[in-house]
């Protein structure tokens, strides 16, 4: 069966390391904070000027000072650091962020990745999305692998407009993991009971199929 | 020290000097840390065509969102912008230009044009449409592109404590864009939380000193908050 978003959100909580600064975006991935294995320690970067975010607030806890990209009241952990977006930013362009999580609406066999606008629909903005891509040296993107009229979102050429170009190196969907490299899918993982053939006819993109592919495992 | 005491006693003279057709470079980051009092004294003057900088354009009703209400913001440069109503419709009508901008190369821009550097390269946004038309260039095996510094005829920021030589500390996540605003204007103008006496402020921990600082006022903040979330405990 597809994962859930909690299951998509727990498989990309095992690419966590321990000493790892993260930095996740809005929807899946920011539930992959509630995942974080056991007995390793990640520090949560935010992006409007946060590192070492904690939970949301208590009531007595609430400040409207102390907020995290999303917007949301938010709390900071003990040994956090706070500080203004062009050093926020230089942490994310300069590649001190050791993962990034965050979703798009397609992704091509090239690590390209489109993520913020639909033509014919309101722009809102990229936000900090195309610093990001830009910056991490270790992606991972959230999505489902197709959308919700069976159309595949691991294409071999984008057509949205691009967020970043030749950055994912890892996705992971409802359906499967994936690793994007020489120009391909390389498929690493399904999810528990999804076929092979499934992730095949459901990925547009040149997908690579090595030996038996394993189920994902989720303790 | 007459000279250094940018302390203003009303808004009117917060604000004395911004024209018609004049770029104002406002801090914040949503509804937080944004200057509510000089915003809306923007309103009150009745300014127009105005070029507003700033991370996003607030709310229908509060925070930059009162400007779109009179039509007086002529375009917006942002990273994320239309969580108002008011602002996709003159989005929408072709009333209201906007340049929607990568918030690091946002940040940057504004850190670039008050430090006196007219431009620098980034990856940020190779390769899309943010940049095209411009400059690009590949150093070292990857390619950057050009992106040209922003200052602003007036910045307008929130802080939490200054002095009244317009040395500024900020409060929690409430710093965010407000750091690099100041330094990008002509004139300056801090909102501030509280004005404390020359040396209260430990001189290693001020985080804008008073030098980018023009004017500093007193203000009452509402501090709206955009998404309440809260866990039990």
């Amino acid at each position: 069966m597809a994962l859930s978003r909690e299951q998509v959100a727990m498989r990309v909580a095992q690419e966590l390391e321990d000493g790892y600064y993260v930095n996740l975006g809005i929807g899946i991935p920011t539930l992959v904070a509630n995942y974080v294995p056991a007995g390793i320690e990640v520090m949560l970067q935010s992006e409007n000027g946060l590192l070492g975010m904690g939970p949301y607030p208590t009531e007595a806890e609430l400040d409207a000072d102390m907020i995290n990209a999303g917007k949301e009241t938010v709390t900071a952990i003990k040994g956090a650091a706070i500080f203004s977006s062009a050093e926020s930013f230089a942490m994310i362009r300069g590649g001190h962020v050791d993962l990034t999580v965050l979703g798009a609406f397609e992704v091509d066999q090239n690590g390209n990745i489109a993520s913020w606008m639909i033509p014919g629909k309101l722009v809102k903005g990229m936000g900090g999305a195309m610093d990001l891509v830009a910056g991490a040296q270790n992606i991972v993107v959230t999505m489902t692998h197709a959308d919700k009229y069976g159309n595949s979102k691991l294409l071999q050429s984008c057509t949205l407009p691009l967020t970043g170009v030749g950055c994912v190196k890892k996705i992971v969907t409802d359906l499967a993991v994936l690793e994007v490299r020489d120009g391909a899918f390389h498929l690493l993982e399904r999810a528990p009971g999804i076929s092979v053939k499934e992730i095949q006819q459901k990925t547009a993109g040149t997908l690579i199929v090595n030996g038996d592919i394993p189920e994902m495992q989720f303790n | 020290m007459a000279g250094f005491n940018k302390v203003v006693h009303s808004y009117e003279d917060a604000m004395a000097g911004l024209q018609d057709g004049m770029t104002v470079i406002a801090g914040g980051f949503g509804l937080c840390g944004i200057p509510e009092g000089l915003i809306a004294q923007i309103k009150k003057m009745g300014t127009t065509d105005l070029t507003v900088v700033s991370n996003n354009c607030g709310v229908d009703g509060f925070g930059l969102g009162i400007l779109l209400e009179d039509r007086q913001i002529k375009k917006m440069v942002a990273s994320y912008v239309g969580e108002n109503a008011l602002f996709e419709k003159q989005l929408l009508s072709g009333e209201l230009e906007v340049e929607l901008t990568p918030q690091g190369t946002l940040a940057e821009k504004m850190r670039a044009g008050g430090a006196g550097i007219p431009a620098f390269f980034t990856a940020t946004g190779y390769g899309t449409p943010v940049a095209e038309g411009k400059e690009t260039r590949e150093i070292n095996g990857r390619n950057y592109v050009l992106e040209p510094a922003i200052t602003g005829d007036f910045a307008i920021v929130r802080a939490w404590k200054a002095d009244r030589y317009g040395n500024l500390v900020f409060r929690h996540t409430s710093m965010n864009f407000n750091p690099m605003a100041a330094t990008a204007g002509k004139i300056t103008v801090a909102e501030v939380e509280e004005i404390v006496e020359p040396g209260e402020l430990e001189p290693s921990q001020i985080h804008t000193p008073g030098i980018y600082v023009q004017r500093v006022i007193k203000g009452s903040f509402e501090k709206r908050i955009e998404r309440r979330m809260v866990r039990q405990g």
